[in-house]
Formats: C-alpha cells, structure tokens, sequence
C-alpha cells in the first residue's frame, strides 16, 4: 500500500483533535482524583468510633451521626420493601402480560418521564401528598415513599432488561408443557431475572444514599436515636441530609467532611458490589 | 381444578396490571398536584407579571413575585454547564473508547463511574470550601458565591453521566465504517472525528439530554455555591435558580400564602420546562435519525 | 414466592400502621423553628430527656417563620420563634410564651480592624449608603453584607432595630445563623448578624456604641440590638402530655441554668 503524504492541514487538525482529547481526559482524570484526595483526606481524619457511634448532645458538646447512620438505614429499608414488588411486578406485567401495545407504550414512556423529573420537585409533591394529605408529618416513612416514586422506572428498566434476555424458547417449552402462565413466570422466567432485579436493588440503594433534595422537605433533620418502627414515624436526617445542615447550619466542616468521606466510601463500596454482581451472572450464562 | 387455576392466573395478571399502572398513576398524580398548587398563584398574579416580572421580593411589604431572575439564571446556568460539560465529556469519550489502552481505559471507566454515583450534597461542599473562595481570590470579587460558581459545579456534575452515555453510543459504531475510512486513506483521529462521531450522533444528543435534565434540576449543590439572592443573573453575582427558589422559600412560607402558592407555580414552571426541553430534544433526535 | 409476597405485605402494613401509633405514643415532644435557639432548645431537650425515660425529643431547625408555620399547621408540639409573633399570626390562633433574650451580635471577620460601630452606621451600612470599609476606618475592601433569609426572627429583629426593613442590600440570604457566622468568618469583608448565643471565637462581635453584647448588657437593656426566645403554641389545642411537661419545665427557674449555659439570658 502506498503510503500517501498528509497535508498540513490534515496535519494541523490531527494535532489540535488530540491536543483537546488529552486535555480532556487529564481534566477529568485530575477532577477525579482531586474530589476523592481532597474528601478523603480532609474526612477521613474526623472519622472516629465515638463520632460513628453516639447522638448528638448538647450538654457535652458533641456530635455524633449514629442516628443519621441509623435513619439512612431505614429509609432504604423501607422503599426497597416497597420499590421492589412495584418495579418487579410492573416490569413482569409490560413483558409478560401486556397485549395492548400502546398501554405498554405509555408506561414506559411515564417511567422515562418520571426518571426526569428533578428530586426537588419530588420532594415538593412528596411533601404535599405524603406528609399533609396522608397524614404522615415530617418522617421517614414520607420520604420512604417519595424515594418509592423516584426510583420505580430504575428498578422497571433493569428488570425489564432482564426479562428480555430470558430467550422466548423456554417460555414456549413451558407452555408447550402445559403450564399456565403464572407458572412459567414463576418457574422459568422469575429466575432469569434476578440479576436485573438484584442490579436494580443495587443502584437503587446507591440513589437512596445520595438523595438530598427530595428528603429535606419530607424526612426533615432531627437527630434523635430511634428503634426502626418509632424512627420511621418520625422526622430524621439521612447522611446526606445531615451533611448539609452540618456544612450549610452549623459550619461543622469537620463533622461535614467526615461524614462525606464516608458517603463517598459507601459509593465505592455500592459500585463494587455491581460489578462483580455483574460478573457473576456473566459468569452463569457463559456456562 | 382448572377453574381454580384460571382465577389465580387471572388474579395475578390483575396485581401485575395494577402494579403497572401505579407508575402511569405517579406521574398523573405529580402533574395533577403540582398543577392544582400551581395555577392558584399565577392566576392571582398574572402570567405575564409572573414569567416576565423582574423583581421577586415575596415578604416585602409590597410584594412583587417576578420570576423572569430566576428563569434566566437557570437557563445561563444550564447552557454554561453544557457548554464546559459536552466538550470536555465528549472528548474525553473518544479517547477512552478509540485511543486509550484497554488497562487505562477500565481504570479511568470506574473512576468515572464513581464520580457519577457521589452524592451531590458532597459536590456542594467542595464547592462550598474550596471553588467559592477561589474564585473569590482568583477574580478578586467581594465574595465567591456566584453563578460562575454554579456553572462549574454544574459542568462538574454532568460529566460523568455525558462520557458514559457517549461511550456507549461510540462503542456501538459498527467496525467496518472505520475500517472503510482507514482504507480509504484517513489518519485514525480523521476517522474517529469526521465517521465515528456523526455515527454517534444520536447517543451523543441522548447524553446532550441527560445533561441539561441533570444541571436544570439541580437544587442541593447549587444552594452551596451560588449566594442564593433573588438578582437577575450576572457571572459574579449572587444568583438564585429556579431550584433554589423553591427550596430557600419552602420552609417558612406560611399555608395558604400567596408566596407558598407562587413557589408552587415555580415549581410548576421549573416542571413544565423540563418536559418542553424533553419534547423539543427528543423532536430533533427522531429527525435526525431519519 | 407466596411466601416473599405475604412477608412484604405484611410488612408493608405493619409499616404503615406503625405511623399511626406513632401518633399516639404519649412519650414525644417535636419542635421546630429558630435556628438561632437550637443551643438552648437542644440543651434543655437533652437534659428534659435525660430526667424523663422513655420520652424523645425532637427539634427542627427550619427558621422562626417556618417554625410559627409548622405549630400552626400541627405538625409540631411547639413552634420556635426568634421574633415575637405578628398580629396576623396571633389572630391565627397562636400563644407566645417568651422563654430567654438572646443579643443579635453584628459579627466581622477576625482579620477586620473595627471594633466598634454604632446603630446608624450599621443602619447606613446595610442600606448601601456605605459601600467600602474604609469610610468607617478598616481597610479598602468593598463591604459584603450578609444576612438571612426574609421569615427569620433574627433578621427581622435586626432590621427592626437598625431601621432597615426591606431596603437592605444584601449580598448573600442565608438560612441560619450558623451560615451567616460561617460565611461571615470565610471572608475578611464580610459583615453580618448572628445569634449571640451562636456566635463562636472564629468571628468577632462588635461593640454597638460601645457596649459589647454579653448576657449582662442583654438583661438590662443597654446591648439595645436584642430580641426574645419565643416558644409558641396553639391557644386551643392542648398540649400533649409530654409535651406540656416540657414546656412547664423549660420556662420554670429550673431550667435558668440550662438557658444561660447556652448562652442567652433567662427571664423566668
């Protein structure tokens, strides 16, 4: 092959193309490590056993995030005891039993709609509805429920996704065998899908973890230490929640950072755990 | 025996039929409550002096409830973070997915996954501690919180969600449209700007969207940065957008008031732009694909 | 899989029904309001917690308007406010009950030569009639005002008294006095008012004509930038049993320690 000579101009434009593109990836790459460093390094050193484990009090002066600790458990608790039923059953319905293709239709299309709202507006009707129309005040339980809304179409998607890649063939051989629908469902197709379901989970506790906006209204900011019943009635702030009246409220920036060393943690921890909930299903249907 | 079957087969379709149609409700009930609290106030108020009014001083003795700042500063705020955002992301995209050695691309991959999945509560705080003075000192302006402030943050934010969805839709190029142009005599960069990327174009617009849904609903992180006065926007001004509008407001409103019911038609306009902005983007995708 | 389905309803349920129990345990007390309170109030929750098992506390710090807003709507025991209550919101069906003073300290940052100012310097100040520091004597930088958000007792206390409502310029609208100190101590051209309750070594209070604001000059009146600690209640709902045991503890002669320890003045 004849190697043809690249005229300046060509010359000039590959230049300047990979000039921005190294520029880019090294602006990305140094935010990244800069966020991380600089969270890690100015939080890590706050994090102690006594911060981990105690309220707050006034009396000695101290602040402690076990109950923000405790009321994010909770939270995440309660809406995945309910997103996943919702999401699951309505990402079986669409697949499985759906015939009226423009139904199917307008409920994907809600769902995407839905996942585009702001969490601000969420935690808007979160409040108006939840909190004064159901009657449940300021608690966590309110929040639970807003989170139940905003996370639904992620849990539908990845089930759905799921759902899909069980090929049609079993389905007919089940059928073929006599079985009735919920049958199949139950026997062959539910499990196909657990990777779906479990991902969602997953990424559904990591949008739990780093909710704010959708909270502050509906959950509110108390730090009092609760049994999970008594504390899902009640107000209480999250992790996140807390970090920012922490910064914002009471320029506590030690505590602040603390506690975003942690969250940051977690993050890393949630990502982890899907990927290799990735790979282990890759794994299965190699085999 | 096969009566019975047939009516728990018929109740499941049921739970299943009403559990997918609790979705479609959530959206009905969100639009329907935001726009029963929204109205009231705009009415009371006038559209035009509500949209367009430049001044919002809901507790003054004379309230005014113009909201013409806040839409401006969120649209500035917005169209600043796509404008740092897309590029950078974009960029960054191709190379992760044409030049990058596939070791430093998986490491790079997970760092920006992770970046993806931090609370933006701990965006703000770095924001808050580090960007505001700095920019303070930098500029040499009286204080650091300013829409400048927010527009990096923002771009900050859409950045990983931007390199992410344009790796996919790059990845998703067919080899041989590359291989054809690298035979035809193209340098491997001409190749990946002028036949990879118009390839993309779609997914690249998809991320396009998922960025400026992103920064337009940004409320936690803003509040951190941007001084949160109600001033119509200038780059190194205390800004406040439609999110924080609502959010500052929220607590103290008093039921039933003119201004708790104006915040609600801030969120009501905050909502309806995003579907507008949905709509007309998802508009231009489908022609482009033809 | 009917089992996983029976487990979740049930437990579905039991969440909800929980809710309604928690409205009726006898052992709670919820306020919500000042932030500017939140030592004092905190403190006295503690200690109110710790003389009685088996009751929590609990306290939002939301601001003095969204406090009157939260009592008024029922969805706290006892509303915190900074300010005293407005005719409107009396005639709303609302009781005020003053429970400390606390000074509104006007705060600079540290590396700020002034010490002193007086009422109508402030007053000039906020209104933007006076754009640098070194027309009062510190050094050229433009002054940057802070304050706080338009339901707050302090800002409404202190523009009462410096004669500034609705004309101040500020800079930035914050929505607690923790904010305005940290934002105040984060830049050496700031000014601004706090909680003097709140007010820590990494800000500085100025002298207001020469008097400093301490738990003295508060009490007998010479501090004048001051206003009241204001717990409010319903006029015709009554109190929960406990609480009513809070409230009758924290405005007895019990509680007066507890008050000033935290750093505004009893008046019980």
């Amino acid at each position: 092959m004849q190697k043809q000579s690249i005229s300046t101009k060509r010359k000039a434009y590959i230049t300047v193309m990979r000039v921005l593109m190294g520029i880019s990836v090294s602006v990305t790459c140094a935010l990244v490590l800069f966020l991380i460093g600089y969270v890690l390094w100015k939080g890590l050193p706050n994090v102690s056993w006594e911060l981990l484990t105690t309220k707050p009090s006034y009396l000695s002066n101290r602040i402690g995030i076990l109950p923000d600790i405790l009321n994010t458990v909770y939270i995440v608790l309660a809406t995945l005891v309910l997103v996943l039923p919702l999401g699951v059953g309505a990402a079986i319905y669409l697949t499985e039993y759906a015939k009226n293709k423009k139904l199917v239709e307008m409920i994907e299309y809600t769902a995407e709609t839905l996942s585009g709202i702001p969490s601000i507006i969420y935690g808007l009707v979160g409040m108006l509805f939840f909190c004064q129309f159901f009657g449940m005040k300021t608690s966590l339980l309110a929040g639970a429920f807003t989170l139940v809304i905003m996370n639904l179409p992620t849990v539908m998607r990845t089930t759905q996704e799921s759902l899909k890649t069980v090929p049609q063939s079993y389905r007919e051989g089940a059928f073929g065998l006599g079985a009735g629908k919920w049958r199949v469902i139950y026997t062959v197709v539910l499990p196909g899908c657990i990777e779906g379901v479990i991902t969602g989970c997953i990424l559904s506790v990591g949008r739990i973890l780093g909710e704010s906006a959708a909270l502050l209204f509906t959950a509110g900011f108390a730090h009092a230490l609760n049994g999970i019943f008594e504390g899902l009635g009640s107000a209480g702030a999250t992790l996140t929640v807390a970090l920012y009246v922490y910064a914002k409220e009471n320029g506590e920036f030690g505590i602040a950072f603390a506690i975003a060393a942690i969250l940051m943690i977690l993050t890393m921890f949630i990502n982890l755990s899907a990927a290799l909930v990735g790979r282990y299903f890759q794994r299965r249907r190699i085999v | 025996m096969k009566n019975r079957k047939r009516l728990m087969e018929n109740a499941i379709h049921g739970i299943f039929l009403i559990l997918g149609l609790i979705t479609v409700g959530c959206v009905l009930l969100i639009t329907i409550y935001l726009v029963i609290s929204g109205i009231p106030a705009i009415r009371k108020i006038g559209v035009l002096k509500f949209l367009f009014g430049k001044k919002w001083a809901s507790t003054a003795a004379q309230p005014q409830y113009g909201i013409l700042p806040f839409i401006l500063t969120s649209i500035y705020g917005t169209a600043g973070a796509i404008v740092i955002g897309v590029p950078v992301g974009f960029l960054a995209a191709v190379y992760l997915s044409k030049i990058a050695p596939p070791k430093v691309k998986t490491v790079i991959e997970t760092a920006v996954s992770l970046l993806a999945g931090i609370p933006s509560v701990v965006y703000g705080l770095v924001g808050m501690m580090v960007l505001v003075p700095g920019i303070r000192t930098l500029f040499h302006i009286p204080d650091g919180a300013s829409l400048f402030a927010a527009i990096i943050v923002l771009a900050i934010m859409i950045l990983p969600s931007i390199i992410k969805v344009s790796l996919t839709a790059l990845e998703a190029v067919p080899k041989e449209y590359e291989d054809a142009s690298l035979a035809l005599g193209a340098t491997p960069v001409e190749t990946y700007f002028r036949v990879s990327v118009p390839a993309a174009k779609s997914g690249i617009a998809a991320a396009v969207v998922l960025g400026v849904g992103r920064a337009i609903g940004e409320a936690m992180a803003i509040m951190m940065v941007a001084g949160n006065a109600p001033n119509m926007p200038g780059m190194f001004q205390s800004v406040r957008f439609l999110t924080t509008a609502v959010a500052s407001e929220m607590s103290y409103a008093a039921d039933g008031s003119l201004q708790k019911q104006a915040l609600f038609s801030i969120a009501l306009v905050l909502f309806l732009f995003i579907m507008l902005i949905n709509a007309v983007l998802n508009f231009f995708l489908k022609h482009s694909k033809e | 899989m009917k089992k996983f389905v029976t487990l979740i309803a049930i437990v579905s349920l039991m969440l909800t029904a929980m809710t309604g129990c928690g409205k009726t345990v006898s052992g709670s007390v919820s306020t919500d309001g000042s932030t500017s309170m939140e030592k004092v109030i905190g403190a006295l929750g503690e200690a109110f917690e710790g003389n009685n098992s088996g009751v929590t506390f609990t306290y939002n710090p939301t601001g003095s308007g969204s406090g009157v807003t939260a009592v008024a709507e029922g969805r706290c025991d006892i509303g915190l406010s900074s300010r005293n209550l407005k005719d409107e919101e009396k005639a709303q069906g609302l009781t005020e009950t003053i429970l400390a003073l606390d000074g509104i300290a006007v705060i600079v940052n540290t590396d700020n030569p002034v010490n002193d100012l007086d009422l109508e310097t402030i007053g000039r100040i906020y209104r933007g009639e006076i754009t640098n520091w070194k027309e009062i004597g510190g050094n050229d930088l433009e002054i940057v005002l802070i304050g706080r958000e338009a339901g707050s007792g302090t800002r409404d206390g202190f523009e009462s008294i410096t004669d500034t409502e609705d004309v101040c310029k500020y800079r930035q609208e914050l929505t607690s006095t923790g904010d305005v100190i940290t934002t105040v101590a984060g830049n050496p051209a700031a000014i601004g008012y706090a909680s003097l309750a709140s007010v820590k070594e990494t800000v500085k209070a100025l002298s207001v004509s020469g008097i400093m604001p301490t738990e003295e000059t508060v009490k007998d009146g010479s501090y004048v930038v001051q206003r009241p600690f204001v717990l409010v209640t319903r006029s015709n709902t009554e109190l929960s049993e406990a609480a009513q045991k809070f409230f009758d503890y924290i405005t007895s002669s019990e509680a007066n320690e507890i008050i000033s320890s935290a750093g505004a003045v009893p008046v019980n």
